[in-house]
């Protein structure tokens, strides 16, 4: 038997589709599309999946990114129009309760902290601004614009656990930024991608980062603290990240998206249409890692894959969206 | 208007002669598969961004710098703007991988690049017409789409 799957295709957006993501009980999906709509998915009859709600009508172009924030009852959605737009299912429906503007162009990406406090939005305008949330009824206030990157801003994904966020860009270098608390600093800048870096996924413990491009490579940053017995210099209570393993040759094409799952499994979504699982070897250590692949699926779709990512309930289904205009479930048999 | 040109006086190249028709390519019992000459027919009639000259014309684009791989579903086009500091090698690029995004299977990967060694920011320059997100945003932008379709406008 195949060692991936496909359980479920999503059909209903009318172009390609740029993310999709789960809710955090995995109950629901939220998908977007350079056909200006966001559309949430979730199980009917028959465990089939099938399309809840159409949220349409308010972004004037492309939606690039949405993101679920931890309590699940937020959907942050980016667009090329410049703007985050902020959903609201508390009562049922999705309302849209606020609008952010502030960037001068295409928003790329966006992401919760994990107190679902703090919401990172990235774009072509080379920024990261990081947003606090106020209360819930759409008071939202712009805590810190971090412009340290010298081109467009693709990706921002926060730690798991902590204040620490991670920017990856078209200048092939990644940011750590961290709340000092009353200033936000950038720690690091993590060179080694030899070309744009299009994701960036820390694992469970946030010990560590892994990265994907254009250059076709996938890398893992392990994270060194203060007085780390490697004796990795660093300066004050900066933390510092270093490149302990390159996957490369497995790709042919640009790497778009890469997703790092509780229980191990690094998947990603590529611009040949293929999606690949790695997992982490016995031998493999945070100083020095090694990852194997687990499993290929070629033309898993029928166009470029832009997301890929885990589902939370650690049951080895993921989603992956792509330019064919569809997106579609999927399991790892192990 | 002369003076905000790039390049004054561009020389003008030969068309090739159109391409002939095959009794197999009539015939719906062969397979007809997808070679460089095809794509080439579909981007060559494009119109230069100054000049009312095809990029055929001003030997930007030729035959031979078109590579189609039906097999593994791949095309690569290589163009040469006409002067190393064409400012409007970037628009050039943009029109050709629009007008191949519209025209050819789905199935495709495509790839425009700039013909190694002839312009000087040939590497930045790539890097952008390689930018699916770049290219999508630019497409959603009223003034480059509007630029894009103006050198398509010529197209037979």
């Amino acid at each position: 038997t195949e060692l991936i799957t496909c359980t479920h295709t999503l059909k209903g957006h009318t172009a390609r589709v740029w993310d999709a993501k789960w809710n955090p009980t995995g109950t629901l999906l939220a998908t977007c599309s350079a056909d200006k709509t966001i559309r949430i998915w979730g199980q009917g009859e028959n465990n089939n999946w099938i399309c809840k709600s159409v949220l349409s009508g308010h972004h004037e172009r492309t939606i690039r990114s949405v993101a679920w924030s931890p309590c699940g009852l937020f959907l942050a959605a980016g667009s090329f129009d410049s703007t985050t737009s902020i959903w609201d299912r508390t009562d049922g429906e999705f309302e849209c309760i606020a609008t952010l503007e502030g960037h001068n162009n295409e928003v790329k990406c966006v992401a919760w902290s994990s107190s679902g406090q703090l919401l990172a939005t990235c774009s072509r305008d080379k920024s990261v601004w990081i947003w606090e949330v106020l209360d819930d009824e759409g008071e939202y206030e712009c805590l810190m614009v971090l412009g340290t990157h010298k081109q467009d801003v693709k990706s921002v994904a926060w730690h798991p656990t902590e204040e620490i966020l991670a920017s990856s860009s078209y200048d092939d270098t990644i940011n750590i930024y961290r709340d000092d608390p009353h200033d936000w600093l950038c720690d690091d800048t993590l060179t080694g991608h030899a070309s744009t870096v299009w994701d960036v996924a820390f694992d469970k413990t946030g010990d560590r980062l892994a990265s994907c491009g254009a250059d076709k490579s996938l890398k893992i940053w392990t994270r060194y603290r203060p007085g780390n017995p490697e004796g990795i210099q660093m300066k004050g209570a900066a933390s510092k990240w270093k490149c302990t393993c390159t996957l490369s040759g497995y790709h042919t094409k640009e790497i778009y998206s890469i997703s790092w799952s509780n229980d191990g499994y690094i998947l990603t979504g590529d611009g040949s249409n293929t999606i690949h699982i790695f997992v982490e070897t016995p031998t493999s250590t945070l100083n020095e890692g090694s990852f194997e692949l687990v499993a290929t699926k070629k033309d898993g779709h029928l166009d470029d894959i832009n997301g890929a990512n885990w589902s939370p309930l650690g049951d080895k289904t993921f989603v992956t969206a792509s330019d064919d205009c569809f997106a579609k479930i999927w399991k790892l048999n192990t | 208007q002369s003076e905000t040109l790039d390049n004054i006086a561009p020389a003008i190249y030969e068309k090739v002669k159109d391409r002939q028709v095959l009794s197999t390519e009539l015939d719906d019992d062969v397979v007809d598969g997808f070679d460089s000459r095809e794509v080439f027919d579909l981007i060559r009639s494009i119109n230069d961004p100054e000049h009312p000259n095809s990029l055929e014309e001003l030997n930007v684009l030729r035959e031979d710098h078109v590579y189609v791989d039906d097999k593994t579903n791949e095309i690569k086009v290589l163009f040469t703007p006409t002067i190393p500091h064409c400012s409007m090698a970037t628009l050039i690029g943009l029109s050709i991988r629009v007008r191949l995004l519209r025209s050819v299977p789905q199935r495709f990967k495509v790839e425009v690049a700039i013909f190694p060694k002839s312009h000087a920011s040939e590497e930045a320059v790539n890097k952008q017409l390689a930018d699916k997100e770049r290219v999508a945003a630019a497409l959603e932008n009223p003034h480059l789409l509007e630029a894009v379709n103006g050198c398509l406008k010529t197209i037979a």
